[in-house]
């Protein structure tokens, strides 16, 4: 069984007068483990895919299922309750709390999770420590570099211990170098750790990190092909 | 999501904006401070007008001629002429009030008084020689006149503090003849300092028996009032009663309506200046509680722009795994506290002003004016403007909780 099995979905968005296609019935599954990589143009439907994968937003028409349950099983406090303890989300433009410490915004996930306080030091630590950012703890993101702060959002994702990883276009706002650091840790968390990771990006060479990739165009998938060839990451971290 | 982390993010929330979370509450503080104030000096306003009628005494019953007003166009008939001699004697027989101890008329007005070239115009009470009792005040030097001297229309005094002081000076008074209405005074006594009480200055008052002072000072056969002592407190109600059908008989009212003269108590007296007092203050208070309401929309509307700037962070917080509830209980609680902030600091600014005021008052008008911290004011200031921050920090919490995640992080 897969840990995600997408049937026919379909999204449109409603304005007051027109009705607008993101998703025109795509099919496909992504196995425990996988690492995805979505591709395709502006307006192709790549981000409305990863919010319904992530259960930021329901679908149209279609059936989405993950972990062998179907999105309409569940109410939206049980998505929210999902989103917090299954999955872990990177945001193109990081997402952190401004004035908001490292620490602090590592442990944000934590606040609205069932984990007992007592943990969450911890865990917090732990998280920043994989992402090699133990020395910038007390810090507040505006004195981080971009890639730093990339760097703590992955931790913030890692903290509850996510099955899925979704990435929407994680080095896009970043120079190649931290953007080449960011693909490593991404990388490292599916090989070593064994987590799902989905991801979306324009770019051919951060996509070729993954194992699989899935083009997307008018909504449709174009093609869904294994790589060959893939980037593999320097070892930064040892 | 537990109190304490909900209490944490949300005064993190206040803290990014202090300055604006400053300026918001300034309206509630303001309210707060305003009806603090206003119930603190209403208190103290009633505590004084209290302590004065506590002075009377509580056994003292006062029969005024007239009827009693109940409008503007009544307060000419409170100066009637229909308490006579016949009044007082009829009121002196015991089997008509039988718990009547004593009984005092009084006539009063204002004359010049003389002592070679000083002059001074006193308030002149023409009473009997139960006065001093009846006011508990004493002499300083002399005595009181006596009954003797009531009945016999002496041309005695008694003076008060600040008249011996303005006719006589440092100089023994007693012994001494002043004029007043042309007429000579001996004086046999002068009265401690006694200040306001029941709202007479006694300091400038000048006693005579009553009996001169209506025929040679005022030219009247009729009393401005009666002061009528019942023997116990408990007798009061019932003495009331036999002096209403004592003076009815007298004066052939049949309908208690027609009745010209009415009884205060001090009871009843209190009673109605508690009843002015709580109404003014409430009023006021109610005035004052208008700028709340303001301050409370003032809390929305900085709400609803707050919402709407961190519609971000309400979607990363959504995204991470925040339910509706939890946004709704983070932005409410943003908005308790900082009412509940404005009311406390209100609280505190308004117990210092109206101190500050009573101490100022007591220095102006020489008066004791008691500070009385409005334990109740404080604790109404407080539910109110938490119940503010409830009611207007609603609708934008609402506003917040209801927002799509990917809207909320879309929105840049």
């Amino acid at each position: 069984m897969s840990l995600i099995e997408v049937k026919n979905l379909e999204k449109t968005f409603h304005d007051e007068k027109v009705e607008t296609p993101a998703l025109r019935g795509v099919s496909f599954d992504v196995d425990e483990g996988e690492f995805l990589a979505i591709m395709g143009p502006s307006g192709s439907g790549k981000s409305t895919l990863l919010h319904t994968l992530g259960f930021l937003d329901r679908q149209t028409k279609g059936e989405y299922k993950f972990d062998g349950k179907t999105i309409d099983e569940y109410s939206d406090d049980e998505l929210a309750k999902a989103r917090n303890e299954k999955m872990g989300f990177i945001f193109q433009t990081f997402n952190l709390l401004r004035r908001t410490s490292v620490l602090e915004n590592v442990k944000l996930p934590l606040l609205y999770s069932s984990v007992p306080e007592s943990a969450w030091e911890e865990k917090a630590r732990k998280a920043l420590d994989s992402v090699g950012l133990s020395h910038r703890l007390h810090h507040e993101p505006s004195q981080l570099s971009g890639g730093e702060r990339q760097r703590v959002a992955i931790a913030r994702a890692l903290v509850n211990n996510p099955k899925v990883i979704f990435a929407d276009e994680p080095t896009g706002n970043l120079d190649s170098k931290s953007g080449k650091t960011v693909m490593e840790i991404i990388q490292k968390l599916n090989e070593e750790e064994g987590r799902t990771v989905i991801l979306i990006t324009h770019e051919t060479y951060t996509a070729e990190h993954a194992q699989r990739i899935m083009k997307l165009l008018e909504g449709e998938i174009e093609s869904d092909i294994k790589v060959d060839h893939r980037h593999k990451a320097d070892d930064f971290l040892k | 999501m537990n109190i304490r982390h909900l209490l944490k993010t949300s005064s993190g929330g206040l803290k990014t904006n202090k300055s604006r979370s400053v300026l918001t509450i300034l309206g509630i503080v303001i309210g707060i401070a305003a009806i603090i104030i206003v119930m603190a000096l209403g208190q103290g306003a009633q505590n004084l007008i209290l302590g004065q009628l506590q002075a009377i005494g509580s056994k003292v019953i006062a029969v005024v001629p007239g009827r009693q007003p109940t409008g503007p166009a009544d307060i000419i008939a409170t100066f009637t002429d229909s308490l006579k001699e016949k009044d007082l004697e009829s009121l002196e027989n015991k089997s008509n009030v039988p718990h009547a101890v004593n009984i005092m008329p009084v006539v009063f007005g204002s004359q010049t008084a003389a002592f070679e070239s000083e002059t001074y115009s006193p308030t002149i009470l023409g009473v009997t020689e139960i006065f001093a009792n009846l006011y508990n005040i004493y002499t300083a030097d002399g005595r009181i006149f006596t009954e003797d001297e009531v009945k016999s229309y002496a041309d005695v005094v008694v003076i008060g503090d600040e008249i011996k002081k303005e006719l006589f000076g440092a100089s023994d008074a007693v012994g001494e003849k002043i004029k007043i209405k042309g007429r000579n005074f001996r004086v046999i006594g002068v009265l401690n300092k006694a200040g306001q009480v029941s709202f007479i200055n006694f300091d400038k008052v000048a006693f005579v028996p009553y009996t001169t002072a209506q025929q040679y000072i005022f030219g009247i056969k009729y009393f401005h009032r009666l002061a009528i002592e019942a023997d116990t407190e408990e007798n009061v109600p019932s003495t009331v009663a036999a002096i209403q059908t004592t003076l009815r008989n007298n004066h052939n009212i049949t309908d208690p309506k027609k009745d010209d003269f009415f009884i205060e108590t001090q009871a009843s007296a209190m009673a109605t200046v508690s009843t002015i007092t709580g109404a003014l203050t409430m009023f006021l208070a109610a005035v004052a509680a208008i700028s709340l309401i303001v301050g409370g929309i003032g809390i929305m509307n900085i709400m609803l722009v707050s919402v709407t700037e961190r519609t971000h962070e309400i979607g990363l917080r959504k995204a991470l795994g925040a339910t509706e509830a939890d946004i709704l209980k983070q932005f409410l609680l943003e908005a308790v506290l900082l009412t509940a902030i404005g009311g406390i600091v209100g609280i505190v600014l308004g117990g210092l002003l109206s101190l500050g005021i009573s101490l100022l008052l007591s220095h102006i008008l020489g008066v004791d004016w008691k500070f009385t911290f409005p334990i109740n004011g404080a604790l109404l200031g407080l539910g109110v403007s938490a119940l503010i921050g409830l009611t207007f920090g609603l609708y934008p919490a609402k506003q917040a909780a209801k927002k799509s995640p990917i809207e909320a992080l879309r929105y840049e």
